[in-house]
């Protein structure tokens, strides 16, 4: 309050403009980051940064730039026991939380506890649905009951660690330390004003090496247009951009545009429940009439992947190169035939008097998805349907799930189980929320799914996504569309940045800037 | 005339509590009316995929399925003992938001609302004077256009002409980069946010002074002055100006409202880290706790607004009676 004061005098002594002082020019030890996106808190427990990369926290285990685990606070990679159902961690010895107190095995066990506790309102606790209990065998090692044998369980293990000393006494709910974390991470929170911006000081005594970053700074701007203006202006020094906006950067010298790969799709859920829709020849045909590489080259300015399933073809382990869909009108005209929607004389296609029709629905306020929506539309109505599109909000795209196809959104790289198995089991289809959308129903796809989320065996799992994929591409439950990059204007003063493949969230975490920790100013 | 005020001051604060309780109730029907679902907008992505389960425990722990009655008088038995509660949005207590970013907005506002009043003051005794000249002209012409523009868009063309084309000026937030907050900084920072929200709201006291005047000049006792030869400047700024600023205190009072409007969309524009921001954050979340909270503030700035300039009326001229 008082520096409110003080600065209202300042105004009344102020008459004169001065320029702003363009501070991102500065020393390469500190950087200014343009985020599109704030965190609501800073929380692993809650729901900030579960899949690492977050800065302020270490996890049990990391990503490196391929996406494999490394171990972090544990001192070697988790493992589980012969039936799978009990995994083992040990903690790396002598690492401090950033207030000087040593990370232990009751800190694991508070952390993970907490996520599941029924009170506490974690966005992330479906995540750990396998888990019935976490103990701390002695002090450095923590073991993860499951009552069912999870494969890609020791993916989940990235989540942050926060110190249960910090939570004594507070709801974890609206705790102090939601927005000023202590963690074991390379940086600690300077300040954090909401709305505004995030300072971020290295960890002089991080275990794993002090940063060579000391400053980082993070300023919150969500609209496109005003953080490029501000990019423009020099305020800050590296930014992500929509992939039109980020090509004025590609020839000044100074700047890198970065291109980055995401495991981020965009698709069109067609309800499996629609009259229309509920033949697996007209969902199949509905995929190859899609020109995908025409909406990645028009509406994606080139930036994106075309998506046949949800396994991104980054996934490198899991991704069966054949199951895709070619973009084949006359098949997808061949196919409509056989399930006996025949065009009539006006070209629009329809079977004993029911008109072939698919409205497409997507959310208003965002404009990729409105137009991935009448690409698509297009597409579908060159094939002699009717589709037309409406603008609506996500509750009601839910709402019409059964007799309306909608443009979705989501994907994670780390793993095939995560991707696609609450989206595409039958235990889902017709349950509350945003699962199973579609009311896709595949015994085959169910069995493989089954088997690759409980078999320990890589080489089993593997021929268990194969099947799945092959399954699904020839009974298609969604037009998935495309794989987004995100794009990066960056300047061009560190060394250490490596492409990592990127999940949907890539505001502060993940990004460009995954391992900033690691970069080092140029010469 | 103390004893008067005092009567009148109570009872109008006696008034305030069903107001208060009125507004509160209709913003929580309101919202829960609303398409937007809380839970879902807490998940955001992460809500593709949540377990069916965890979403009704979350729904279960928040209440949200409760009936508005039910949640309004959770809410109301809580605030009158001066807990606000927990803002589910943003995961701090209610009164952290609002003790972070009120002094902000406050800042803004104050500066803002004192350079509206002395351009309006200034500008409009300079048309009324200068009555029927080009700069009576330029500055009547300017406020229509003015008070027709809307504040954002105002807003997005002072950003694009000195933060971006002239880059005289910093284009949001309040301070630049790592520094920290100084009063240099955030004063070059709140130049365009401020200029901006006294420029929209300037023209209503502009055209209001200038009606006025010109209103006064008529009068009798201005006529007398001018009768008796005294000099043109103080005859306007003594006897004119003085008469025609009485309904100028009702006016700013009835302003209030559009003044919190208007900085609303500034601290959009121009990031500013204040409380308007929140409000709109809190509406789309359906974020009832930190609604409430707000919507009684903004209320209550509005009627007590409304008070001191029915006070200050009184004061100025004796005619008005105050139970009235």
């Amino acid at each position: 309050m008082r520096r409110t004061v003080c600065a209202l005098l300042a105004v009344a002594l102020l008459a004169s403009c001065s320029s702003p002082d363009g501070a991102a020019t500065g020393s390469a030890t500190s950087i200014v980051i343009g985020a599109g996106s704030e965190p609501e808190n800073l929380n692993p427990v809650l729901g900030y940064a579960p899949d690492g990369a977050a800065k302020i926290f270490d996890g049990l285990v990391s990503r490196d730039a391929s996406l494999a685990l490394v171990p972090a606070l544990a001192a070697e990679l988790p493992t589980a026991s012969a039936d799978g159902l009990t995994w083992t961690a040990k903690l790396r010895k002598d690492v401090m939380f950033s207030d000087g107190t040593p990370v232990t095995a009751q800190d694991v066990v508070f952390t993970y506890k907490s996520v599941l506790d029924k009170k506490v309102n974690s966005t992330i606790a479906s995540r750990f649905d396998a888990v019935s209990d976490v103990v701390a065998v002695d002090q450095q090692t923590v073991e993860f009951k499951l009552s069912y044998p999870y494969a890609p369980f020791a993916q989940q293990l990235a989540l942050g660690i926060v110190p249960a000393a910090k939570f004594s006494g507070t709801d974890v709910n609206s705790a102090p330390f939601n927005t000023a974390p202590v963690g074991t991470g390379p940086y600690t929170v300077e300040s954090w004003r909401k709305g505004d911006r995030m300072v971020l000081k290295a960890n002089e005594k991080y275990w794993g090496g002090a940063p060579a970053i000391k400053t980082v700074t993070v300023v919150f701007v969500p609209d496109d247009n005003a953080r490029a203006t501000r990019m423009a202006a020099g305020e800050f020094d590296g930014t992500v951009l929509p992939p039109k906006l980020a090509q004025t950067y590609r020839d000044r010298s100074g700047y890198r545009v970065v291109q980055n790969p995401s495991a981020d799709y965009r698709g069109l859920g067609i309800p499996s429940e629609l009259p229309f829709t509920s033949s697996a020849r007209v969902r199949r045909a509905i995929n190859l009439g899609i020109n995908r590489q025409a909406m990645i080259d028009a509406v994606l300015a080139g930036s994106g992947k075309p998506a046949a399933t949800p396994v991104s073809p980054h996934l490198k382990d899991w991704y069966a190169a054949e199951a895709t869909f070619a973009y084949d009108v006359s098949e997808a005209e061949k196919l409509l035939d056989e399930a006996g929607w025949r065009q009539g004389a006006d070209g629009k296609r329809a079977k004993d008097g029911q008109p072939a029709r698919l409205p497409v629905l997507y959310p208003a306020p965002d404009v990729l998805r409105k137009e991935l929506a009448l690409a698509a539309a297009s597409d579908i109505a060159k094939l002699g349907i009717d589709a037309p599109v409406e603008a609506t909000t996500f509750e009601l795209m839910l709402q019409r799930q059964k007799e309306a196809a909608a443009i979705w959104g989501g994907g994670d790289p780390y793993d095939p189980d995560t991707a696609a198995y609450t989206l595409l089991h039958s235990r889902y289809a017709g349950q509350p929320g945003y699962v199973n959308m579609t009311h896709y129903r595949n015994s085959t796809v169910d069995t493989a799914l089954d088997t690759g989320r409980r078999s320990l065996d890589p080489a089993a799992r593997k021929q268990a996504y194969a099947d799945f994929q092959k399954a699904y591409v020839a009974d298609p439950g969604w037009a998935f569309l495309v794989f987004l990059d995100h794009t990066y204007v960056l300047r061009d003063k560190w060394n250490g940045q490596q492409t990592q493949v990127e999940p949907h969230d890539h505001g502060l975490v993940h990004a460009v800037w995954w391992n900033l920790e690691r970069w080092t100013p140029k010469q | 005339m103390i004893r008067a005020i005092g009567r009148v001051t109570l009872r109008r604060l006696a008034f305030a509590v069903p107001v208060l309780l009125v507004v509160s109730f209709a913003l929580f029907a309101l919202a829960k009316a609303s398409p937007f679902d809380p839970v879902e907008r807490y998940f955001g992505v992460r809500i593709i995929g949540a377990s069916p389960e965890r979403v009704a425990q979350l729904r279960a722990n928040w209440g949200v399925d409760e009936p508005v009655v039910a949640q309004y008088w959770a809410w109301l038995r809580h605030a009158v003992t001066g807990d606000l509660g927990d803002s589910l949005s943003l995961q701090q207590p209610v009164s952290a938001v609002i003790g972070d970013r009120l002094g902000w907005t406050v800042l803004l506002v104050f500066v803002g609302f004192t350079l509206a009043l002395v351009l309006g003051l200034v500008l409009g005794t300079l048309a009324a004077w200068r009555h029927g000249s080009w700069p009576d002209r330029l500055i009547t012409g300017s406020c229509y256009a003015l008070e027709a523009a809307p504040v954002f868009w105002l807003g997005l063309a002072v950003l694009y002409v000195f933060a971006l084309q002239l880059r005289w000026l910093p284009g949001g937030g309040v301070t630049t980069g790592a520094e920290p907050v100084s009063v240099g900084g955030v004063a070059v920072h709140m130049v365009l946010p401020v200029a901006v929200l006294a420029i929209s709201q300037a023209p209503w006291f502009v055209l209001f002074v200038r009606q006025n005047l010109l209103e006064s000049f008529t009068q009798d006792h201005v006529i007398g002055a001018r009768a008796r030869g005294l000099p043109d400047r103080l005859v306007v700024s003594g006897h004119a100006l003085r008469t025609s600023l009485l309904p100028f205190l009702t006016l700013l009072g009835a302003r209030l409202p559009e003044l919190i409007t208007g900085a609303l969309l500034v601290e959009t524009v121009f990031s500013w880290p204040g409380i308007a921001r929140a409000t709109v954050e809190a509406a789309l979340n359906v974020d009832f706790a930190l609604l409430g909270a707000l919507t009684v503030l903004a209320t209550g700035v509005v009627l007590l607004g409304n008070l001191l300039a029915d006070v200050l009326y009184a004061l100025a001229d004796p005619r008005v009676a105050l139970d009235g």
